[in-house]
């Protein structure tokens, strides 16, 4: 008998391998977008956890100088006083054609680290190699393959311990390779300390003690990103569930012939069950393991991209490689069981509660629908409620995701009941009996293809959302960079000498040198580079400032205001007016507050000489050049013979601005590729939708035809149906778009980046977007109406012959 | 001589891999380092000070001290300098590495700490005059070698002693010149085994006023030790008489070599010829997952000496990156008195 009803199972599947292939393919599309963005973040925290590891300070305090370097002797006078401390020196630098982060430390009394240990594990010689005989560079694999042959630089030794595009060295290297003698960047404080030390206050009231940096603060910065990966990866999944839904319900209605067959036979309810549990759980498996190939494929052509994104606008240290991981392979697995689980519900529960006798009735499925719609508006409005609510009060990011996720999945269910209240007005003004038939079949058809109208729904909402916000974004941050990048040439010198040398060498041979200089303090206990800016109407004349206060320019230049850009005013809730310590016994009034899109930690704007006088030690190495264009190329090689500057020391305003929004676009690749699948799989979840439709149909269009509206007929109303819906849902999709944008540029990105965006609007998106709409469901209906064109009249009679 | 420290100062050389074998160290070819020469005539202030051509250096001081209760302490103060290569250079170019150890043992704890340092940047160093040895907040000072005040502490323990020489330096073997095994490793190796100390003893029950005596140990050289040379047991013992004793055991696989120096209570020193000295273990006892010898008959025929040295605390466990046994011993026997006991290579 079980045998026996698994071939009656199976033989569906052997006739409608489409069928079959679509509710695979919905499975896996649903599982793929999932685990591939899962697999993108487990691969970007295992970088964070390797590197913090690697660094392998993360546990510690460390002791910083605000505003630059610690000098070496403090160092040696805080040891000195008994304070167990590890010197670091960090910075980038360039070893050949390639920009590195050097990482410099004292081997001798730093705590034990993976890279090191491992070294000198394999040669015990390699502590005198580090600290003597002109020392030693442990760099990953892939920079050593590159370092190995750049003349001048100490021998390089590969491990698999040192994050990417680092290289860790002893710090009497490091301070060599960055042009930094005697200075230091952070004391490590190390633990066990002896008792009865002057506490550090006192001894040295100029450093700041702060939570380590290391690690904590890459996780920190980069979990919004990482959230907002997430949430696209799941509305990725609702919509493939979506497919799944639909695919799953036409191949129950279908089978509900056979499933009364074997139970006359004497299958029992239960065993049937049973099976087709089973046989979905099989289906699952099988989707879920093509999703979770498709998703590895998706994640390893994406990573490349999110991990540059990722080095570029938070200097995280992620590798471009993927890796398998039990993590998100197990979770795409449950995912793809949960969710055909959820999808198949409401279809095996009709199945288990269908009476043996009854034919299918849609009228009564209609009517049911009706009631259902008011509980849906409700529950929509309901969850629309409750994402206002959660956002105030759960404040930050998951509030603005929960905002969004009331937003959308409301909006969605309220979808309906909105398009049958649209139904019922166009019957009001429908004239004819064909008219009034065509509104009231669209109304009844609503409940079988409203899923597919919800997924349809979201992903346009949010093409409209994302699109919205990107390209604000893109059109701010254009805006920005012109205001802001005002300089004609940009150079960074080799050290400071040469900057010095530089600097006096371009004085006669062009309109102005403006020196480019910060040093890192702390506000808040939150690190804030605070730039050093000279006397000059390229900055008062073009600074991209939101607020300021009266003579904003002359209080700064003076020594007696500071700017900060909006990152620090949000978190520290700063503002015009309010003061702010950037150092002990530095307190300046904010005399301003201007816009900064370059990164997402907080910055700071003084005159330079007042940024000297609290730290002197600041690099002066990068400076911008004001000079008629005309002069400039001329300039640049005479430059570059005169200093010997490699090509890249050397950048003009547009290549600076290039390379600006190269990176911006690149932070949103991912985000638009994401975009584009899951209005894919809206079309998708449509045409099975309509499919599904189809089939139950035909009870309802052989009266209409046998009444003489001909197939031809038939199939344009048909097609014309889904394109009103589709029509209906692309304009109701755009305000949930706008709104979504809202939240996204609001409470989003203030919350991911510290910065507000202005809105703008993009019409002819819209325009594109709901063409686009119609056409996804317009080719969707085009097979079920060819097929109702080209359906032989006899199989509409048989519909009145087999009326029971 | 520590023969053991020296092979120890050798592995730090390869810091954090230690614990993985020692061998081939005792042969390590002295690359451009200076070598003791036996026509070298020590000449002071200046040898007080560092010698950086030389690979290994050590300033070593060990102290029996009594509390007003007559409650028995010892302390060990010791800073050891290894080159990665011979010479001194300023920053961190330097090439030499410093390691401070301290302890403090009481007959029922032994407190330890350690501190390590590069050279070049004043972190630690030695000057000759006025006399001065640091590391850290760790600091062994005074106008001149005659008048010390010694400081140290650890997570536990602290101390704060004055030192003053009450006899004349003592030079070992050949005028300074120590020979060490048949093969001629040697070092130059000079005492100051006369100072009486009083001062401070901070312990977790409180400080203790404490008065004693104390042991000054300097040693440089670049190839202390033979290829087979794996193990040492050092003594240094002041008797009540007023004469002291400072003799060691190598352990090898060519058989033990002993060697010491016997000073009269005038502090006249007289090398001791190999074999002279000899010292043999009575019980042991399990210290840090090994087994110890912590009594020991320890007899030098020619002055009549035949004593049992017994370890104050038989813990006293220098737990530290190279690890070994060094802590205060009691004499009896022939000759009563205190002392001092190290013993390395027992794994």
């Amino acid at each position: 008998m079980i045998g026996a009803a698994l071939q009656a199972l199976a033989s569906h599947w052997r006739r409608h391998p489409l069928q079959l292939a679509t509710l695979l393919a919905g499975l896996a599309l649903a599982t793929a977008l999932w685990s591939a963005v899962q697999a993108i973040n487990a691969e970007a925290r295992a970088s964070y956890a390797r590197a913090t590891a690697q660094i392998g300070s993360g546990a510690l305090d460390v002791l910083e100088a605000p505003g630059g370097p610690i000098p070496l002797p403090r160092y040696v006078a805080l040891r000195r006083a008994g304070w167990q401390l590890s010197p670091v020196l960090e910075g980038r630098a360039r070893l050949g054609d390639l920009r590195v982060t050097v990482l410099g430390l004292d081997p001798v009394t730093h705590p034990p680290l993976p890279a090191f240990t491992a070294a000198m594990k394999r040669d015990a010689a390699m502590l005198g190699r580090m600290l003597a005989q002109g020392g030693m560079l442990i760099a990953p694999p892939d920079l050593a393959a590159i370092l190995t042959d750049v003349p001048g630089l100490p021998k390089v030794q590969v491990s698999d311990s040192v994050p990417p595009g680092m290289v860790m060295t002893d710090i009497g290297v490091a301070e060599r390779l960055l042009a930094r003698p005697g200075q230091i960047d952070r004391l490590l404080i190390l633990p066990d300390q002896p008792p009865g030390l002057t506490p550090l206050a006192d001894l040295a009231p100029d450093l700041q003690r702060r939570v380590s940096r290391a690690g904590t603060d890459t996780a920190r910065l980069t979990d919004s990103f990482h959230l907002n990966l997430t949430a696209f990866g799941l509305l990725s999944f609702a919509v493939g569930l979506f497919i799944v839904h639909g695919t799953v319900g036409l191949a129950f209605e279908q089978r509900r012939g056979m499933v009364r067959t074997l139970r006359a036979l004497g299958l029992p309810l239960r065993l049937l069950t049973a099976l087709m549990l089973g046989e979905l759980l099989v289906l699952a498996l099988i989707g879920g393991g093509l999703g979770l190939v498709l998703g590895y494929l998706v994640a390893a052509a994406l990573l490349p991209d999110v991990a540059a994104t990722l080095r570029g606008l938070y200097g995280a240290p992620v590798a471009g490689g993927l890796s398998l991981r039990p993590s998100w392979v197990l979770g795409g697995l449950v995912m793809a069981l949960a969710g055909t689980g959820v999808a198949s519900a409401q279809a095996l529960w009709r199945m288990v509660h269908m009476p043996l006798l009854s034919a299918p009735g849609l009228q009564a499925w209609a009517q049911r629908a009706a009631r259902g719609e008011r509980r849906m508006a409700l529950a929509g409005l309901g969850l629309i409620g409750a994402g206002g609510v959660a956002l105030v009060l759960v404040p930050g990011l998951v509030g603005g995701f929960a905002l969004i996720a009331g937003l959308m999945l409301g909006a969605a269910l309220l979808l309906p009941p909105a398009l049958a209240l649209v139904l019922h007005l166009g019957r009001r003004l429908a004239r004819g009996p064909v008219g009034d038939w065509l509104w009231a079949d669209t109304r009844a058809q609503l409940p079988g293809i409203g899923l597919a109208l919800m997924a349809l729904l979201l992903a346009l909402a949010a093409n409209v959302g994302v699109g919205t916000m990107v390209s604000s974004f893109r059109l701010t941050f254009t805006g920005w960079l012109d205001q802001r990048l005002v300089s004609e040439l940009y150079l960074t010198a080799r050290d400071d000498a040469q900057g010095e040398e530089i600097a006096r060498w371009l004085a006669p041979r062009s309109d102005a040198v403006l020196p480019i200089r910060s040093g890192e303090f702390t506000v808040q206990s939150v690190p804030v580079t605070v730039y050093g800016v000279v006397d000059h109407p390229t900055y008062s004349k073009n600074w991209p400032l939101l607020e300021q206060t009266p003579n904003a320019w002359d209080r700064v230049n003076a020594g007696a205001a500071a700017f900060i850009n909006e990152q620090l005013a949000r978190r520290a809730a700063l503002w015009s007016g309010d003061r702010v310590q950037l150092a002990p016994g530095w307190t300046l009034p904010i005399a301003g507050v201007y816009s900064d899109y370059g990164n997402p930690t907080g910055q700071a704007i003084v005159a330079l000489p007042a940024l000297l006088s609290h730290a002197s030690a600041v690099p002066n190495r990068r400076f911008g050049v004001r000079l008629s264009p005309e002069a400039m190329p001329g300039l640049m090689r005479d430059l570059r013979a005169a200093f010997d500057l490699p090509a890249s020391a050397l950048i003009d305003q547009a290549g600076l601005k290039a390379q600006s929004l190269a990176v911006f676009d690149k932070t949103f690749v991912v985000t638009g590729a994401l975009n584009l699948l899951t209005l894919g799989v809206a079309g998708f979840a449509i045409l099975t939708s309509l499919l599904t439709l189809w089939s139950l149909r035909l009870p309802q269009l052989a009266p209409v035809w046998a009444l003489g509206l001909t197939r031809g007929t038939l199939a344009r109303l048909e097609l014309g149906r889904s394109l009103l819906l589709a029509a209906l849902t692309a304009l109701l999709a755009l305000p949930l778009g706008l709104a979504l944008a809202w939240v996204l540029l609001a409470v989003i990105n203030v919350q991911a980046f510290g910065w507000r965006l202005p809105m703008y609007l993009f019409p002819a998106d819209w325009l594109r977007l709901f063409g686009l709409a119609l056409l996804a469901a317009g080719l969707a209906a085009a097979l079920p109406a060819r097929r109702l064109y080209r359906l032989p009249p006899s199989e509409l009679l048989k519909v009145f012959a087999n009326a029971r | 001589m520590r023969a053991r420290l020296a092979l120890l100062l050798l592995l730090l050389a390869a810091l954090p891999a230690y614990g993985q074998g020692y061998a081939g160290l005792g042969s390590t070819a002295a690359e451009g380092f200076a070598v003791p020469d036996p026509e070298t005539r020590l000449n002071f202030p200046r040898d007080h000070g560092a010698h950086p051509e030389f690979r290994i250096e050590w300033w070593y001081v060990t102290a029996n001290l009594t509390g007003p209760d007559g409650t028995d302490y010892g302390v060990q103060w010791t800073l050891f300098r290894s080159a990665l290569a011979p010479g001194e250079a300023a920053g961190w170019a330097s090439p030499q590495i410093w390691m401070g150890h301290a302890a403090a043992t009481t007959p029922r704890h032994h407190y330890f700490a350690e501190r390590l340092a590069r050279g070049g940047i004043g972190q630690a160093g030695v000057s000759a005059t006025p006399f001065a040895a640091w590391i850290d907040d760790w600091q062994m000072a005074g106008t001149d070698f005659d008048s010390l005040s010694l400081t140290a502490r650890g997570a536990e323990f602290a101390y704060d002693l004055d030192l003053i020489a009450e006899g004349p330096l003592v030079l070992h073997g050949a005028g300074g010149f120590s020979v060490k095994s048949a093969d001629g490793q040697a070092s130059h190796y000079y005492s100051q085994p006369h100072y009486r100390i009083k001062g401070t003893l901070t312990l977790p029950s409180g400080p203790v006023e404490v008065t004693g005596q104390g042991w000054l140990d300097r040693e440089w050289s670049s190839q202390p030790l033979a290829a087979d040379q794996n193990g040492w047991d050092w003594f240094s013992l002041s008797f009540d008489s007023g004469a002291r004793l400072m003799g060691f055991r190598l352990r090898g696989a060519r058989g033990d070599f002993t060697s010491g120096t016997w000073i009269d209570a005038e502090g006249h020193a007289t090398a001791l010829a190999p074999g002279a000295f000899r010292a043999e273990p009575l019980d042991k006892t399990e210290v840090a997952g090994r087994s110890l010898p912590v009594r020991w008959r320890v007899t030098l025929p020619d002055r009549g000496v035949d004593v049992e040295v017994a370890a104050l605390n038989p813990q006293s466990w220098m737990g530290t990156r190279f690890a070994y046994w060094e802590g205060p011993v009691r004499v009896s026997g022939s000759h009563a008195g205190r002392g001092y006991l190290e013993m390395t290579g027992y794994e």
